[in-house]
């Protein structure tokens, strides 16, 4: 079979044209096509939007980086903001300000500017080790999270039975062998010592 | 309030959080009526965006009702039900003057490639995002657009982000009269990318994806050429087979940092986290176009690197193009369109959900369960 024949066709099959005298015909790839039927074609077409014509809006200004800006917002969370910013923006976010150890590591990380795969490795280590704080966060607000409900394993029970019989036969089966494993070793070393103590 | 709580890596749940505040005298307080989970928000989901924080709110997609507006705001009323771009941005900056509306230079202290984005990592500014009931927005009187009597809220919502990407990943393909457009990717924004292809004047218009249902959908919807890339021994060489041995002459990256297509992209980038994603997608993108062609990225990737041949960037003589959609430079427009039924963004969505199952909605879209291509949530006070 060739590739071609994979292909799945659309239903309407654009490429052919059926009524070539009333219809206008453009040429392809694949030769002449009828885009008759094809609700639209060609009213945004724009032949000078080539590679070189930019979408940009060029301004009398582009190269003297000023413009009025607008009210500045007041920080009342720590930011965190990148060296290559001349300034704080005006406007920014204040979700979830910087803490604990992940928060170490984020300052750490804007030392580096962009361009640096520190700062953006940091980040991620960062990112890592908040995941953990979050836990450690719930328990310590005496809040257990349920974890298969975040995980969306409701939807999974409706659409995918079979994936997650498979999903949690694989859980078992490595929590099993974890389990026999250490139970060896456990008695592997409990030998040992009897072995040594006589 | 109640509002989703990002966990960590596939954990997300709704906690009470406190209501949003006016901080800035340009903001604007906003009950969320309407609020899409993104493919960009799977990307924080999976834990791959650089300082992405627990006890974030995500959506970056969302429409509602003006609750509250602060001392600078003049256009925007209380009351007014408006859908509110992906971009924070400012409308007087160096870059806003431009149109550049993704690339704000007073939204975002964290980075200076992007501008502030609602409800995405802090790489994008630190906002809490839509998938809540109140969101506080800034610059109200620019971005914020109050949609029409006669709109669907369901197709307003999705002229936040998802229609507009699409649509300028087809714009930035410079597309010409007779031109095959390639797009990778079918989920919502190839989709979109691949109907405004025909916008542009495509006369071909091709869809590879690995997922069947999408391929279908995508199929009737755009309509389009689709394969499966799974089918085909070598993408890039079906490519040029079926182009006359020449290529596309277009090329829109529409999947971004999580393609799935190759080994070892995936390893390094999706698992090892090498790379910022697996580009694969990419790197056939820029094989599979032709000699002076043009190769479109509206796909999100990290901010590190990628592993892609650049060399041939160079041999082939091609042009690549990319950017965050400058959503409102395109409303006007894309409202027309939606008016005179030339795009039906609402088609698209295939689950509606309560806040409350965000979970399931999330994981509903990231194992693409259900045959989801674009879940959305709407709000009990909708």
């Amino acid at each position: 079979m060739s590739d071609t024949d994979l292909a799945i066709r659309p239903s309407s099959d654009v490429r052919a044209g059926s009524d070539a005298e009333s219809s206008p015909m453009v040429h392809t790839s694949s030769g002449p096509v009828d885009v008759s039927r094809i609700v639209g074609w060609g009213f945004d077409a724009d032949t000078e939007n080539d590679p070189t014509y930019s979408y940009r809006d060029r301004s009398k200004d582009d190269h003297s980086g000023e413009w009025k800006r607008p009210t500045l917002q007041q920080p009342d969370v720590e930011l965190l903001q990148s060296v290559e910013h001349k300034q704080l923006p005006a406007v920014f976010g204040t979700s979830s300000p910087p803490k604990w150890v992940s928060g170490m590591m984020r300052r750490a990380a804007f030392r580096w500017s962009e361009s640096h795969w520190a700062h953006w490795l940091l980040l991620m280590g960062a990112d890592r080790v908040n995941m953990v704080e979050g836990l450690v966060e719930d328990l310590a607000q005496a809040k257990i999270p349920n974890i298969p409900k975040e995980m969306g394993v409701r939807a999974e029970w409706q659409h995918n039975k079979k994936g997650l019989a498979a999903k949690i036969g694989i859980a078992a089966a490595i929590g099993g062998g974890l389990y026999l494993w250490s139970r060896s070793r456990g008695r592997d070393e409990e030998d040992l010592g009897e072995e040594e103590r006589g | 309030m109640r509002a989703m709580d990002y966990r960590g890596p596939y954990r997300v749940r709704v906690d009470e959080k406190p209501m949003p505040e006016i901080q800035h005298p340009r903001d604007a307080i906003v009950r969320v009526t309407r609020s899409c989970i993104c493919g960009s928000d799977l990307h924080l989901y999976h834990g791959m965006v650089p300082d992405t924080r627990i006890g974030q709110t995500f959506g970056h997609e969302f429409c509602g009702i003006v609750e509250e507006v602060g001392s600078e705001v003049e256009k925007l009323k209380v009351g007014d039900h408006v859908l509110v771009p992906f971009n924070i941005a400012c409308g007087q900056c160096h870059f806003c003057k431009q149109g550049l509306y993704g690339n704000c230079h007073e939204s975002n202290p964290a980075a200076t490639a992007v501008g502030g984005i609602f409800g995405y990592s802090h790489t994008a500014g630190g906002y809490d995002g839509g998938q809540a009931e109140y969101a506080r927005v800034p610059y109200a009187d620019f971005g914020p657009t109050v949609i029409p009597d006669w709109m669907d809220p369901d197709d307003a919502v999705l002229l936040t982000d998802v229609v507009p990407t699409g649509y300028q990943a087809a714009e930035m393909g410079g597309i010409q009269k007779g031109d095959t457009v390639v797009v990778f990717g079918a989920g919502p924004v190839g989709i979109m990318a691949a109907r405004s292809a025909w916008l542009f004047g495509a006369g071909r218009v091709i869809v590879i994806d690995h997922i069947d249902y999408r391929l279908e959908f995508v199929r009737e919807f755009a309509p389009a050429e689709v394969y499966n890339f799974k089918e085909l021994d070598d993408v890039v060489v079906f490519m040029k087979k079926t182009t006359d041995g020449l290529g596309a002459d277009v090329c829109i990256d529409a999947v971004g940092a999580e393609a799935s297509g190759n080994i070892l992209q995936s390893i390094i980038g999706k698992r090892m986290k090498l790379e910022a994603g697996s580009a694969i997608a990419l790197h056939w993108a820029i094989n599979s176009v032709k000699k002076g062609g043009i190769v479109s990225i509206v796909g999100v990737y990290g901010p590190t690197g990628n592993l892609v041949p650049i060399g041939n960037v160079v041999n082939k003589g091609l042009t690549l193009r990319a950017n965050q959609a400058s959503v409102k430079r395109l409303l006007p427009k894309l409202i027309e369109h939606v008016k005179e039924g030339r795009i039906e963004p609402k088609k698209i969505i295939t689950h509606k959900v309560p806040l409350d199952d965000i979970a399931d909605a999330y994981h509903l879209f990231s194992a693409k369960l259900d045959n989801c291509i674009k879940p959305v949530l709407v709000l009990a006070n909708a």
